[in-house]
């Protein structure tokens, strides 16, 4: 092994520091490590404070809904489900997830509203959610969180944004300005079609008997890795019922409570399989009728909770957390999604928690 | 002083180097970003156990293959700060993953590496310790990239000013 020069010379005293030769090289010294700060901070954004991320996208709807700690920024009015999945073994074919697996896995989740308003009244046009967190038998876990909407409204994050900036109220009038929505509909025009086709398709009367969709394309990955696209639905066995008028402001949730008391309720995991062409980066557009669709198994929920300390108001049913055999699509919401329940879900873990609006009595 | 690292000691210290310098700026943009947050908190995951691994055969290394002394000159201020920045450095190295694991477990996250392969959770599910630990693990991370920012100033020091060969003994190819 060679022998480092020896250094015999080296000063360290602070005079030698202000020598010439020294400070120029003090100088350069300092350049590199000031770029290497400078790169940090472009990475983290701190360079271009315009650009929508993560904590804007949240911020738009805390400016839409006012503040509500302790509650999720979205869907914030909802109750706990609990129950399983019986898997028929028929997923299988498309993805070797081993939640496809014939047999039953618990689950846990939620029945929600959409949007930020945690005291919201039930009504018969607010669209309903139904997050789900399958808890594999090899410690995988799979969420999903889907509405009872045909589509998406929108296609991107941007989309999203603009659409909650044309929902901010103005402080004149405490109501949204017509203006800015009409504006946001010129300016997206994707997302005027998708609210017509939402606003074409019939709701139905209440939690469970609606069927709710993934509206985010996914890929499912087969035991021989060939990758599908896919989206998936929640299809009620309960017949559906046309929405009516909501008895109370927790109509629905209390209809779905006496619901429950009569047995559970059940959904079929349908499984839709995409075609080339099919987009599968753009959740505002639907796929064609005729498509293939897979019956996966069958949901079972069999009890609600009222939200509480350590049950399903403290998860972040984030879609991206997904076992092997289930990988996200090129839709570019789903990231977004992901992003932003997690500032979602890390604000409100910090602030004071209060009861929910759904507070279930014991059965009667 | 005029001892070299240990080859093993060089290679952990440079794979480290690259591995949490790339950590640092994958963290620091995964929470302000959208459209790539998952695939970079997809790389953060694994790559953090990775980084908690080998410093943990870093640590045992330094037993079997202590680093060379400083230089005898080196006056006390600069000694104590070479020593209290290495021990600092290690002591962020440990608990930046375990505080993310940790965060993670008490979220009740799974915690995915890669497929099917996931840790278990080394905490109860509690929104109260994910509260705490989330702004921790934040913390931490800004006061590693400090810490980073001062050994990297200080060994262009050893390297260009002091010119002592103590930059040398790592930077040995």
């Amino acid at each position: 092994m060679s022998q480092p020069e020896p250094q015999p010379e080296s000063d360290y005293s602070l005079s030698a520091l202000l020598r010439p030769a020294s400070l120029l090289r003090l100088g350069a010294i300092g350049v590199v490590v000031a770029a290497v700060a400078g790169s940090f901070a472009w990475a983290a954004g701190w360079l271009s404070p315009g650009r929508l991320d993560q904590k804007r996208i949240i911020n738009g709807f805390e400016a839409v809904n006012g503040p509500h700690p302790g509650f999720r920024r979205n869907h914030a009015k909802g109750v706990c489900l609990t129950g399983w999945f019986d898997s028929n073994g028929a997923g299988t074919r498309l993805s070797h997830a081993m939640v496809f697996r014939t047999g039953r896995v618990p689950v846990f989740g939620r029945f929600a509203l959409a949007g930020g308003m945690p005291r919201l009244p039930d009504g018969p046009a607010v669209v309903r959610s139904m997050a789900l967190d399958f808890s594999l038998p090899d410690g995988e876990t799979w969420r999903t969180g889907m509405n009872d909407i045909p589509v998406f409204p929108v296609k991107d994050a941007q989309g999203f944004y603009d659409q909650l900036a044309a929902g901010v109220p103005d402080p004149k009038t405490g109501k949204p300005d017509p203006a800015a929505m009409k504006a946001f509909l010129a300016a997206h025009p994707e997302a005027a079609a998708a609210i017509a086709r939402i606003k074409a398709e019939p709701m139905s009367s209440g939690f469970a008997d609606a069927a709710y969709n993934s509206l985010n394309a996914f890929r499912f990955i087969s035991a021989a890795g060939t990758a599908t696209p896919v989206r998936w639905s929640m299809v009620p066995v309960d017949g559906f019922a046309p929405a009516a008028k909501v008895q109370g402001s927790n109509g629905l949730f209390e209809a779905l409570a006496a619901r429950l008391r009569h047995g559970p309720a059940q959904w079929h995991l349908i499984v839709t399989i995409g075609q080339p062409g099919d987009p599968t980066n753009d959740a505002a557009l639907p796929w064609p009728k005729d498509r293939e669709q897979v019956d996966a198994g069958t949901l079972t929920v069999s009890a609600l909770q009222s939200e509480a300390d350590g049950n399903c108001r403290d998860i972040n049913f984030d879609p991206l957390v997904l076992p092997a055999g289930i990988k996200p699509s090129d839709d570019p919401l789903l990231s977004a999604r992901s992003a932003a329940y997690a500032v979602s879900f890390t604000r409100r873990a910090r602030e004071p928690k209060s009861p929910s609006a759904v507070q279930l009595g014991a059965p009667s | 002083m005029s001892r070299p690292f240990a080859p093993l000691s060089r290679l952990l210290h440079w794979t480290m180097a690259v591995l949490i310098v790339a950590m640092l700026f994958i963290g620091i943009a995964m929470v302000s970003s959208l459209s790539d947050y998952h695939r970079l908190v997809a790389i953060h995951k694994p790559l953090g156990i990775a980084i908690l691994v080998l410093v943990a055969i870093r640590l045992v290394n330094r037993l079997f293959n202590p680093p060379p002394p400083l230089p005898n000159g080196m006056p006390g201020l600069l000694r104590f700060a070479a020593h209290a920045s290495h021990w600092l450095l290690y002591g962020l190295m440990f608990a930046l993953p375990l505080v993310g694991w940790g965060m993670l477990s008490a979220a009740g996250y799974p915690i995915v590496l890669l497929g099917a392969w996931h840790l278990p959770p080394i905490l109860p599910h509690s929104d109260a310790l994910y509260a705490a630990l989330r702004p921790l693990h934040t913390v931490l991370a800004f006061a590693l990239f400090a810490t980073f920012l001062a050994h990297l100033g200080a060994a262009l020091m050893h390297a260009l000013v002091f010119r002592d060969g103590v930059f040398r003994s790592m930077a040995k190819f």
